[in-house]
């Protein structure tokens, strides 16, 4: 970093000194987000009447227990200090132990946030998948059915509670059918058959070549995918509908179709060209949203993911996992608003 | 965009065409449940419910307790035979000959002497258990000792009753850790604590191959066990959260049991022929009580009024269904001295008599922290149905576990609603805490681990008793002194106590022999055959 500054300010040419500045800009914008998000989550998790040493020695350890406890958890400093201590902690690439899993908060959140990683794509690519062509269809075709179809998959989507629908879903698919595989990300005769790499097992599986665990993998993850990318895609395909609606109103629209160009090359081409910038934004904040994990979803499926953990650990004050799981949702919104404007611009010719 | 739907339909397709396992394999134990409560496996720790059940499978301690005759109390464990000398402060304890830890090393008094000093140096919740005998931090390596190659001879303060000094030896802390092992692995003198948090150095019937916070656990048999072997290589527990989703996986035949059953799954599996249900009592036990540094609560006659506005026989029947049996005393049955002497019923015209005798005609309105959750909000809300037919009104603040807790512990509630199980299986364990408070009772004296002192109950003469009944040497004479203090105490004190808890545990017809401990011991997978 200060040998990069060092050439900016030295440098001959004015291009590099202010690509510099930009990047230095974005970098500090990013560390400042990161250390206000960290010490407003430190300070909630300080004023919930909940005490933390509990968690770990539980109701019944003696008074002696306890204040070893407290003292091992660093509580008896004052809090800039513990502020402080933690802050050092981070900037050493270090997030603590979490107290209730007896792990590092780093080996926990590389265990728990692949499993999130996983669902939240699949049922992302799904709402994509099949939302963004419903929702031109429902806009070509407003009024009529196919459009009504469309809105009232969207509105179902939107007023189910996903908890009743997960359950359900496992009812008639897994229960009755038997189609869908059992709650949990794996059959239990293919636990730790392979090794842990990413940690996504359909990956994992697929590099090492168990092709059983693969298709098992997948086969559990469908059913709860669906579900989640059920929700996403009511929501992807309204916004795409309501999107297109606009565009096939625009002036554009009629010359092309004056002009003689197919109808199927003036909606998937010309209009929802035109909305690929909006839609993005929406799909990533849904995809970011399905990546801070579905404690409801998780918790119906046996899938110990990222939602699951930090509901847990915030319950038991457990501060440092909720900390550590916070830095891990602060670095998906951020990334991913970088990432869809990155996409931006590929996508829109102005930007380019 | 179609073609990519077309493709990725193909592939779910694919996926679900595999078929689901029908059953769980023959030679494997499959359970889902609720246990992500288990924050460490190592055995100078373990002190919630179903880390004791990893304990109870993979360890030995020093003494046992026979999982088909749980009544019985203390059994020999590593340790064959004791003796307690005249004066009742030395135990001598011999240690079985040729027994193997899973790594092969030989259990000796070494390891015995070991894993006591161990579990008191490192001072985790449970080292109270062997505290309360005067072993220290500081005096254990003079009071534990090794005496000969198989033989441990223990010294403690007071000269207990031998039953109570016994039956604290059963308990998971006094679990026997090979000390090569754990030593081998130990890190700035913690004695392996970080290493066996998350693996085990035993010798029970079943080695721990791994444990993922909450999502599981596998253990794998070893053979060679003094008890005798398992019949099942293979025990998979899996934390699965949602009742529902447990019936689902026990019908279909995904798991062999299913241990979190809501009353509505019960009634399922019991109607379903491939499935039943087993009752088991346990020790826990679940009260309400009254803040006695409360103006209104701590008037004479208040919480006897509140006795009798306790519909015990409704709540068993509608709200607990069946998973309950009503008990008004602090020892649970099956425990030595336990009453089942039940003076209280529902009864709103006495209750009125008493709280106009005590000064509220009109009754009065009070709080209840309540932790949201079945079956503690429903209780709850009944609770404050029957006190307002004699004019309590009654206002329930619900809350987490945690943050209920954290504010009884301060004593900042006025009624409480909650659960206490015993932690080791003599009557002392809840006679201590229910029923006596060798503090002065002030806010600053920190007697937290004492609900009398939660509730700012002084009772110096109670504390008497129950520190005499801890040392009684006979048996009878000492269960009678417990009866005694239970039945002063249903007058006297400031809990109401409901009821004592029923676990119902589903499982396949082919299951056998599944112990999940009573209300004494944790769940015993060895004994299980289908």
């Amino acid at each position: 970093m200060t040998q990069t500054t060092v050439t900016a300010a030295t440098g001959s040419s004015r291009f590099p000194s202010r690509y510099v500045w930009a990047v230095l800009k974005v970098v500090g914008t990013v560390l400042l987000t990161f250390l206000g998000l960290l010490l407003i989550t430190f300070l909630i998790g300080r004023v919930v009447p909940v005490d933390p040493v509990l968690s770990a020695v539980g109701d019944r350890a003696s008074h002696d227990t306890y204040e070893q406890a407290r003292r091992e958890l660093g509580l008896h400093l004052p809090l800039w200090e513990q502020f402080l201590n933690y802050v050092l902690q981070v900037l050493k690439g270090e997030l603590g132990k979490s107290v209730l899993t007896a792990n590092t908060v780093v080996d926990d959140i590389k265990r728990v946030f692949p499993a999130t990683l996983e669902l939240a794509t699949t049922a992302t690519f799904l709402g994509v998948a099949f939302g963004v062509p419903m929702g031109v269809v429902a806009a070509v075709n407003q009024g009529r059915w196919p459009d009504q179809v469309v809105r009232l998959l969207g509105l179902f989507g939107y007023s189910m509670p996903v908890f009743w629908l997960g359950l359900m879903g496992l009812l008639l698919f897994y229960g009755i059918l038997d189609v869908a595989a059992a709650p949990g990300r794996v059959d239990f005769a293919n636990l730790d058959v392979v090794e842990t790499i990413t940690g996504l097992i359909v990956v994992d599986a697929a590099i090492q070549g168990e092709w059983e665990v693969f298709f098992d993998a997948l086969h559990h993850l469908v059913l709860p995918a669906s579900v989640l990318g059920y929700f996403s895609l009511a929501y992807i395909s309204r916004m795409t509908r309501s999107f297109m609606l606009e565009q096939l109103r625009q002036e554009y629209v009629t010359t092309a179709r004056v002009k003689g160009l197919s109808e199927t090359r003036v909606i998937w081409r010309h209009a929802l060209g035109n909305v690929m910038v909006p839609l993005i934004t929406v799909i990533a904040l849904s995809y970011a949203n399905l990546l801070e994990g579905s404690v409801l979803t998780e918790t119906v499926f046996a899938w110990p993911g990222l939602g699951l953990y930090l509901t847990n650990s915030l319950l038991a004050a457990d501060m440092n996992a909720v900390l550590g799981a916070t830095l891990v949702v602060g670095t998906i919104f951020i990334g991913i608003n970088l990432l869809s404007d990155l996409l931006y611009r590929l996508v829109d010719p102005r930007a380019k | 965009m179609t073609r990519i739907s077309a493709a990725l339909a193909a592939v779910l397709l694919a996926s679900t065409a595999v078929p689901a396992l029908a059953a769980t394999p023959r030679d494997a134990l499959v359970i889902a449940a609720t246990i992500d409560d288990i924050t460490s496996l190592d055995p100078a720790e373990i002190f919630e419910f179903s880390g004791g059940d990893v304990a109870n499978n993979v360890y030995d301690t020093l003494l046992s307790i026979d999982p088909k005759a749980l009544d019985k109390g203390y059994v020999p464990g590593i340790a064959e035979s004791w003796s307690v000398s005249a004066d009742g402060l030395t135990y001598t304890f011999k240690i079985r000959q040729n027994l193997k830890f899973h790594s092969g090393n030989p259990i000796t008094a070494d390891d015995v002497v070991f894993s006591l000093a161990r579990a008191v140096k490192l001072n985790k919740t449970p080292a109270f258990i062997l505290n309360q005998f005067g072993l220290t931090k500081d005096t254990v390596d003079q009071k534990v000792r090794k005496t000969g190659t198989h033989e441990v001879v223990m010294t403690i303060d007071k000269a207990f009753a031998p039953s109570m000094v016994l039956n604290c030896m059963t308990a998971t802390l006094t679990s026997v850790v090979d000390m090569k092992v754990a030593m081998a692995n130990q890190k700035d003198g913690d004695f392996g604590y970080e290493y066996l948090k998350t693996r085990s150095a035993a010798s029970g019937q079943y080695r721990l191959v791994n444990w993922k916070a909450s999502d599981g656990y596998t253990l794998e048999r070893v053979d060679g066990n003094w008890q005798g072997d398992a019949t099942l290589k293979r025990v998979i527990v899996r934390h699965v959260p949602e009742t529902a989703s447990q019936r689902l996986l026990l019908t279909k035949g995904d798991v062999d049991i299913a241990r979190d059953l809501s009353p509505d799954d019960v009634d399922a599996v019991k109607k379903d022929p491939n499935l039943k249900v087993e009752d088991d009592l346990k020790g826990r036990i679940t009260y309400f009580s009254a803040n006695q540094k409360h103006p209104i609560l701590s008037k004479p006659g208040v919480v006897e009024a509140m006795k009798y506005l306790v519909d015990y026989d409704g709540l068993r029947a509608t709200i607990l269904r069946g998973r309950a049996v009503v008990h008004q005393a602090f020892e649970p049955r099956t425990f030595l001295g336990a009453i089942d002497d039940a003076p209280y019923r529902l009864d709103v015209e006495k209750a009125k008599d008493l709280l106009t005798k005590a000064g509220y005609p009109n009754g009065f309105n009070i709080q209840m922290d309540v932790r949201s959750g079945y079956p503690t909000t429903e209780m709850a809300q009944s609770i404050q149905s029957t006190f307002a037919r004699a004019g309590i009104k009654m206002e329930i603040i619900p809350g987490d576990g945690r943050q209920t807790l954290t504010k009884y512990r301060a004593r900042t509630h006025d009624l409480y609603i909650g659960a206490w199980g015993p932690d080791y299986p003599d009557p002392h364990t809840n006679a201590d805490t229910f029923a006596r408070n060798p503090t002065n009772n002030a806010d600053d004296a920190k007697g937290t681990g004492y609900l009398t002192w939660r509730n700012a109950w002084a009772i110096p003469q109670m504390t008497v008793q129950t520190d005499a009944a801890v040392m009684e040497k006979d048996n009878g004479k000492r269960a009678q002194m417990y009866g005694d203090i239970q039945r002063e105490h249903q007058r006297t004190s400031p809990f109401v106590i409901i009821y004592q808890q029923l676990v119902q545990t589903g499982m396949r017809k082919n299951v056998q022999g599944f112990h999940s401990g009573g209300p004494v011991s944790s769940a015993y997978y060895w004994t299980v055959k289908k």
